[in-house]
């Protein structure tokens, strides 16, 4: 399943993303959305008690993606297919796709440093880190994993990443 | 309606079990978490998609597993406390109306600058105690 070309792409960056602004609403949209159908805590929608945390005003839940529906470079082409498109990650390196029918999230690990708040404009470098080829119940598998940095506008770390995409 | 657990006030010991976060799942959680993350993707939405992809039929985002295990932390500490790291593996699917149980288990506490560190063993579980999303993770607890 790992071509030389494949193999000779590991390391490469795959894409470097800017959100728009962080918005108050995406915030409070987010964590109405992983909170459902309990209200989410305050302090990701009530100014007055975010300003009485550690954090003086509105943060965003650590899991918070900024990136969601278009980034600051606008609409890209195809992109909308490209997500559920299992060959997506060659396409963009421009090499042959393993030619895998489906995908799954097999793994994340998240280390975190600071908060993204309103306003924040988060930049995502991924990069491609392995693949490695597994047998599971679901027949052979290529684990491909991608490191994702994300920074906000003062350059501090906001999170690093590392998400394992499951092939078969 | 299920009342939030409280913050821990303290310092936890080895082998306390935090307060568990649950919800029961299905389109309900599936689509809102769709809507704010844009990912719409059909075996999440539609059962023969998901039998095509090898599983029972359609079944949540293995993110929206990774974001209970945060509400799961958060709430043990509290707005001024900090989730560090976190990791997890999904290892099974969590399909339509299964109640989703969140939980943790403090494994090592230790201090550093003055402030309280703990790693955990977290976990989602579903209603058998099936483990579908296994993992670990450091907090960092608020100042005393």
């Amino acid at each position: 399943m790992i071509s030389e070309e494949m193999k000779a792409a590991v390391g490469r960056e795959l894409r470097r993303s800017v959100s728009f602004p962080i918005a108050e609403s995406d915030i409070r949209r987010w964590a109405i959305a992983v909170y459902y159908p309990e209200p989410p805590p305050a302090m990701f929608w009530d100014a007055e008690e975010a300003a009485a945390t550690v954090h003086k005003g509105i943060v965003a839940p650590e899991e918070f993606n900024p990136f969601a529906w278009m980034t600051a470079d606008g609409p890209r082409a195809g992109a909308r297919q490209a997500g559920n498109d299992p060959g997506s990650t060659e396409k963009q390196l421009g090499i042959t796709p393993p030619g895998l029918r489906n995908q799954l999230n097999g793994g994340v690990e998240v280390d975190y440093g600071v908060r993204m708040r309103p306003g924040d404009v988060i930049t995502s470098v991924t990069r491609l880190a392995s693949y490695a080829e597994r047998s599971g119940r679901l027949g052979p598998m290529l684990m491909t994993v991608f490191e994702d940095t994300w920074t906000n506008q003062r350059d501090e770390l906001v999170k690093r990443s590392r998400m394992t995409l499951i092939r078969y | 309606m299920t009342v939030a657990a409280t913050p821990i006030a303290g310092v936890p010991r080895e082998g306390d079990e935090i307060p568990p976060f649950a919800r029961r799942t299905g389109f309900a959680n599936w689509n809102r978490y769709a809507a704010v993350n844009d990912e719409f993707v059909p075996m999440h939405m539609d059962d023969e998609a998901g039998r095509a992809a090898g599983m029972p039929g359609a079944f949540g985002m293995g993110n929206l597993q990774l974001a209970y295990l945060h509400n799961l932390l958060r709430q043990w500490v509290g707005p001024d406390g900090a989730i560090v790291s976190v990791s997890c593996r999904f290892r099974a699917p969590n399909t339509k109306d299964m109640r989703v149980t969140a939980r943790g288990r403090v494994v090592k506490v230790s201090e550093e600058d003055g402030r309280v560190l703990v790693d955990l063993d977290v976990w989602t579980e579903d209603e058998g105690g099936r483990r579908l999303a296994p993992g670990t993770a450091r907090v960092m607890l608020a100042d005393a």
